[in-house]
């Protein structure tokens, strides 16, 4: 190839990425340009990427009309609550998958496949009832139940792949160094495992942290509810809905996923790399 | 080892402790003794209309302390879905907002309490029977129909005033006919003399349509429903069709719209008029730029005057409510006359109630209020909102026809061809 080829191709591929982000962006950046819009700039013509006159009244009227903290309290609770358990049952369960390999793996694996194919609307009502059984219902303790369960097959999915990426040879070399079965997975396992354990939670948080319909259905009392649900409170009968304060509430309900990616994916970066050198 | 048992056990009882401590528990919030203790489901959403709803929960429960009321906000958006979860859980609210056109399955399913020897005579009375009718399914009443909106036409006064057109009022609205004349005198460069925003097609059309006597649906005597595309179901549709793709009268652009979508560009002066439900004024007056000068006409009127379909707001009441009595109670307080305009003004609709709608401000020219006050008399239940199969027959066979017929993609013989045909077909399998 070329060096004109080469700068040609390196060219299109940062135009496409370029594309791509702006892409990305769009919607989020629109978000915020909403969210500090008064009600006039909102209804014109000609809409502006920068407030003509920003104002934080879409962030009081949205505070005020609707308990957003209370919600993303709840919604906290349920999304990091799922995201650990989600992580504690399923990090032994994709160890014994990737590492005993046999016909009960491959079943558990066609399972977690068979499993993503089920739409929510199909498991609602006997979802509802168990729960209703248990006393579970309007209850975050049953929702978080709900988000384990409904991650966790895609979790165990992921986390079956990052273990199988850890060199079986490793803990074998520590083995025969003398090291012990708990010894081996706390000490050589676990640290090259963590980027995918910290992925998988992401995962499970984020899930539940955009859930909407179960936490609609399962959460009664408005001290319940989740970000999601209120998010709906915006919406009014034929679509019409109250933008900017809407658009002030979403924007606050993106925050914590978005903080959350910026400081998780600098480890999840650097713990890939410390595994690929210690392999 | 001993170390990493003590830790996965901590982390064990932290998590029970955790999931005990967020459990709510299963309480439906009713105490065998003390006070009774009433959810209520409101589906308001604009700001007002929340105040207006938690002010009267507030004022009930300081006036009522043995039937204690709990505001539950629940969503337009949702409802339907929510509800019938609730429903199929026994945890339905006690007292439940929402639309005529959406009870009659929760009805005919049994869920809804039959509030017929409920009622308070006071109440029967004041609302029209019209109104009652669209919440009254198998000769049972399952719903308090309280709020309702004609659809309207909103105007750029300036652009109006300009071009000289006759100004319809409600006693002389225009006809279809003028209607569709008016809107090419409006339309000029740049410039649309309509918008329809026809998103969803099928309400708008058929609410409309029986203004000229169109009715679509009828009903025989063995009760079955059966569909009719006569001469007064094709003013509408027609109009809107011809103004679109012969006249160029209305914007195309439009008719994927909203109703929110097309105020934007009714501002900037593109639409000389937008026909919109009466709560929008709300929007148009939140949003118009300073100085926008705006009024509210009645929409075109045909053979049967400006008589329109709606599906009103209604409040019903839980069949496995255990006080069914103290519910109703609350909706006699929430619907006497002075709370019933506290909430069409929260909601800026019309209240059904004849001594609500009476209020002198309801009246006022402000904001169009008079306008909409002096249509309230004509309106009438929509066409098909009590017909089994008509959600099915709306989102098959109705919406992709009209969208098609509006966009010039097909004609009216194939519309009613599609709306007639294939739309028997629907219903027949809702009324074996």
């Amino acid at each position: 190839m070329s060096m004109r080829t080469g700068r040609a191709t390196r060219a299109g591929q940062y135009l496409a990425l370029t594309g791509y982000l702006v892409f990305l962006a769009f919607p989020f950046l629109w978000l915020i340009s909403t969210a500090f819009k008064p009600a006039r700039e909102l209804g014109s013509l000609h809409p502006t990427w920068i407030p003509q006159h920003p104002t934080l009244d879409n962030f009081r009227q949205a505070f005020d009309e609707q308990p957003l903290l209370q919600a993303a309290g709840n919604s906290l609770l349920a999304a990091v609550s799922a995201g650990v358990i989600c992580v504690l049952i399923a990090t032994p369960m994709a160890y014994v998958m990737a590492r005993h390999r046999g016909k009960l793996s491959a079943a558990a694996t066609g399972w977690v496949v068979v499993s993503q194919a089920f739409p929510f609307v199909l498991l609602i009502i006997p979802l509802f009832l168990i729960l209703k059984n248990l006393h579970l219902i309007n209850s975050l303790a049953g929702l978080i139940m709900v988000y384990v369960v409904w991650s966790l097959p895609f979790a165990l999915w992921m986390l079956v792949g990052y273990v199988r990426a850890v060199p079986a040879e490793l803990e074998e070399a520590a083995s025969v160094d003398g090291a012990g079965r708990l010894r081996t997975l706390v000490s050589v396992t676990a640290p090259l495992l963590a980027p995918g354990i910290v992925a998988t939670a992401l995962f499970a948080f984020i899930t539940a942290w955009n859930e909407f319909f179960f936490a609609l259905v399962l959460l009664k009392t408005p001290e319940k509810q989740t970000l999601p649900v209120v998010l709906t409170h915006f919406i009014g009968a034929e679509g019409a809905a109250d933008l900017g304060p809407l658009a002030a509430a979403a924007f606050l309900a993106t925050l914590p996923s978005l903080l959350l990616f910026a400081f998780i994916q600098r480890r999840i970066t650097g713990g890939m790399l410390a595994g690929a050198v210690k392999s | 080892m001993r170390a990493l048992t003590r830790a996965a056990a901590s982390a064990a009882t932290a998590l029970t402790l955790l999931l005990a401590g967020c459990s709510g528990g299963g309480s439906d919030g009713r105490d065998a003794d003390g006070p009774v203790h009433l959810r209520f489901q409101s589906l308001a959403w604009q700001t007002e209309s929340v105040d207006a709803n938690k002010e009267l929960v507030a004022e009930w429960n300081a006036a009522h302390p043995d039937v204690q009321v709990e505001y539950v906000q629940g969503s337009w958006d949702s409802v339907h879905d929510q509800l019938l979860t609730s429903f199929e859980g026994d945890e339905a609210p006690d007292i439940i907002h929402d639309a005529s056109d959406d009870l009659a399955d929760f009805a005919y399913g049994g869920y809804l309490a039959d509030l017929r020897t409920l009622l308070p005579e006071r109440l029967t009375e004041d609302i029209p029977e019209a109104s009652w009718s669209t919440a009254t399914f198998d000769g049972g009443v399952y719903g308090v129909p309280f709020l309702q909106e004609p659809k309207v036409l909103i105007a750029n006064t300036k652009i109006l005033k300009a071009s000289g057109v006759r100004i319809p009022t409600a006693d002389r609205p225009w006809s279809w006919e003028e209607f569709r004349q008016v809107t090419k005198e409006l339309t000029g460069k740049g410039r649309y003399g309509v918008a329809w925003p026809l998103k969803e097609p099928v309400s708008v059309t058929l609410n409309l349509g029986l203004s000229a006597g169109g009715q679509l649906f009828h009903r025989g005597e063995d009760g079955k429903v059966d569909l009719r595309f006569d001469d007064g179901d094709s003013v509408v549709p027609r109009t809107i069709h011809d103004q679109v793709t012969v006249d160029h009268s209305a914007a195309r652009t439009a008719l994927g719209m909203g109703g929110s979508d097309t105020l934007p560009g009714f501002f900037g002066g593109k639409y000389a008029m937008v026909p919109l439900g009466f709560a929008y004024r709300q929007q148009v007056v939140e949003q118009a730029p300073e100085g926008f000068e705006w009024s509210v006409l009645p929409a075109p009127a045909g053979s049967d005057g400006t008589a329109q379909g709606v599906s009103p707001q209604t409040l019903s009441v839980a069949e496995d409510s255990p006080h069914k009595k103290e519910a109703v109670e609350f909706i006699d307080f929430l619907l006497d006359p002075p709370n019933m305009v506290r909430l069409a003004k929260g909601d800026w609709m019309l209240p059904t109630g004849t001594e609500a709608l009476a209020d002198p401000a309801l009246h006022t020219e402000d904001k169009g209020w008079a306008t909409g006050t002096a249509l309230a008399q004509r309106l009438r239940p929509a066409p098909a909102q009590s017909v089994r199969g008509y959600p099915e027959w709306k989102d098959k066979v109705a919406t992709p026809a009209l969208q098609e017929y509006y966009s010039g993609a097909i004609g009216l013989d194939e519309l009613r061809k599609r709306l007639v045909d294939d739309g028997n077909r629907v219903l027949a399998r809702y009324q074996r």
